[in-house]
């Protein structure tokens, strides 16, 4: 069914009772050209991207709990493209010029708000380094503003700008980042990619990868044997626990980050503002909750659950920026795992073993990325050559040199 | 989460910073090949349950620890000097 004013009108008339389910609930075949490990945005963004750019539906998505339970669910919703270095400009584009088309392109509502993103200053020295990733950004044709501290006034009166620690000074502003609505992403990739011909098999728990003579033949699943000739994970936190079912050992830590939202109040901030100095970010959803979070707590985690300390270190952030959240209320908090890699960027690529694919390392940064990943994996799977796009994002990197560290931080994953 | 800090006692996880996994062991300096370099820089076993991490008690006694940790739980089962650890890995007795 397409969506359309047509069919909201339609339905509103007749109570709502028609809705069709929006996919398939598939059961998996026995066979499959191409097995897509991992069911979040990235999984069935790929999917719908193999069935639409390369004519490819013979797949299946396999998920090992439901659409939408993993880290596309539990992310804080931020997108944009103002990155520094040459590996990352072109891909986190891509990215973003998907976000401004896919409502029409998947005819799905996911709430694309294109309201800016501001990234706040306090130092000369931080300035300067968001006058030149945001010089970088203009040379490859992307827009970034660097205001001062009137420009950011205008935007955001409310903060304290004279806070004695990091009295703020002024901002990079992208107008073209902003939100979308997180699971609504999700939903629609997997209604595009149903509609296409793939399937989506839920609580279906990929346990085992089988090979014959270094060849991937197919995965094993706690709903049996599924065979594939090529097999792509993108299971965001867990992709150390499936590579280990391949014997690869990657450069990737699993920690957990925390996010939180506050009771909804009116109307209170209509743009995206970092406060990279305190670890503190914050939104407003449309149902009126301030969305909120910080740092990842910094130890290796599977536990989709964080502590205190941290929850701590993001509340005072908050309320040495915007002394006026005092008086808000946290309404929930919760935790999703981060595949953190070695130099805080991610991996696209073939694995050592032939037919098994990579979609890594997102860090806590990959859900902006959901459109632009899908296209380039599902490029990587079908042509067996990198999008250029995302031909830095290697495997081979580390051992080569050639790492994307926009953090300078080294190969410490709790600090990118 | 708590740490049981050999010298300061059970102590909030706030005071504490994480360096990570506490078992690869640096390749020998000059003798040491780009492989093994790249494996101990770089690769990881990032297991889901019991892992050996490092921390710091920098808001305390400001010593390095061995922590067992399940990544599942959090739940802390060991916690042991480092120092102590790297002596009895160099005159080869378990900590
Ligand atoms: C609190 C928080 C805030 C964040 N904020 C932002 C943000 O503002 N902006 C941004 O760009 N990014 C953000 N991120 C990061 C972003 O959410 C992730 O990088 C991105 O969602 C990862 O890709 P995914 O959607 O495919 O992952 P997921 O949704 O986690 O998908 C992976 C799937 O694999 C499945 N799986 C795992 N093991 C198996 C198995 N054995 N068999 C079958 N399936 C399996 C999981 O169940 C899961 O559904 C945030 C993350 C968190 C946790
Ligand atoms: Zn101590």
């Amino acid at each position: 069914m397409r969506y359309s004013l047509l069919s909201v009108l339609g339905q509103a008339l007749r109570g709502q009772r028609d809705w069709k389910p929006q996919w398939r609930d598939a059961a998996p075949k026995a066979e499959y050209d191409a097995v897509i490990v991992g069911g979040g945005g990235h999984g069935l963004a790929t999917a719908y991207y193999l069935a639409k750019e390369h004519g490819i539906t013979n797949v299946a998505v396999l998920e090992k709990s439901h659409v939408g339970s993993g880290n596309v669910g539990r992310n804080t919703t931020i997108v944009r493209s103002n990155y520094g270095l040459a590996g990352n400009i072109p891909f986190y584009e891509r990215s973003m010029k998907l976000w401004e088309g896919l409502e029409q392109d998947i005819n799905y509502n996911a709430m694309v708000s294109q309201r800016g993103v501001l990234n706040l200053y306090h130092s000369d020295a931080q300035r300067d380094a968001y006058a030149r990733r945001g010089n970088a950004m203009r040379m490859a044709g992307i827009d970034a503003e660097l205001l001062d501290r009137e420009g950011v006034r205008g935007i955001v009166p409310f903060i304290d700008f004279d806070n004695a620690r990091f009295p703020v000074k002024g901002g990079l502003l992208q107008r073209r980042g902003g939100t979308v609505r997180h699971d609504a992403v999700a939903w629609g990739y997997a209604r595009a990619a149903s509609d296409r011909g793939v399937d989506i098999v839920q609580n279906c728990a990929v346990t085992g990868i089988r090979r014959e003579n270094g060849r991937v033949v197919g995965v094993e699943t706690s709903r049996g044997f599924i065979r594939a000739r090529k097999v792509a994970l993108s299971v965001a936190g867990s992709t150390s626990l499936l590579a280990s079912m391949a014997d690869l050992r990657l450069p990737i830590e699993s920690h957990v980050l925390q996010a939180f939202v506050s009771e909804g109040v009116k109307p209170f901030i209509d743009t995206v503002m970092t406060f990279g100095a305190g670890h503190f970010y914050v939104s407003q959803s449309d149902k009126g909750g301030l969305v909120f979070g910080g740092d990842i707590d910094g130890y290796n985690s599977y536990a989709q659950r964080g502590n205190l300390a941290t929850i701590e270190d993001v509340m005072e952030g908050g309320m040495a920026l915007w002394p006026g959240l005092g008086r808000l209320r946290l309404l929930r908090h919760w935790g999703g795992i981060m595949d953190m890699s070695m130099d805080g960027s991610p991996i696209i690529d073939r694995t050592p073993i032939d037919g098994l694919y990579l979609n890594a390392g997102w860090c806590y940064g990959g859900f902006k990325a959901t459109p632009a990943a899908g296209f380039c994996f599902a490029h990587l799977i079908a042509r067996d050559t990198s999008h250029e796009d995302a031909a830095a994002y290697r495997l081979g990197r580390f051992a080569t040199g050639h790492l994307i560290d926009e953090k300078g931080m080294g190969a410490q994953p709790n600090l990118h | 989460m708590r740490i049981r800090c050999p010298h300061c006692g059970p102590r909030d996880n706030g005071e504490f910073s994480y360096l990570g996994d506490a078992a690869p062991i640096r390749p020998d300096g000059m003798e040491a090949q780009p492989v093994a370099m790249h494996d101990y820089v770089y690769l990881r076993d990032n297991p889901a349950g019991p892992h050996r991490e490092l921390w710091y008690h920098g808001a305390g006694c400001r010593s390095w620890l061995v922590v067992d940790r399940d990544t599942r739980t959090h739940e802390i089962t060991g916690v042991s000097s480092a120092r102590d650890v790297a002596l009895s890995r160099r005159t080869g007795e378990v900590a």
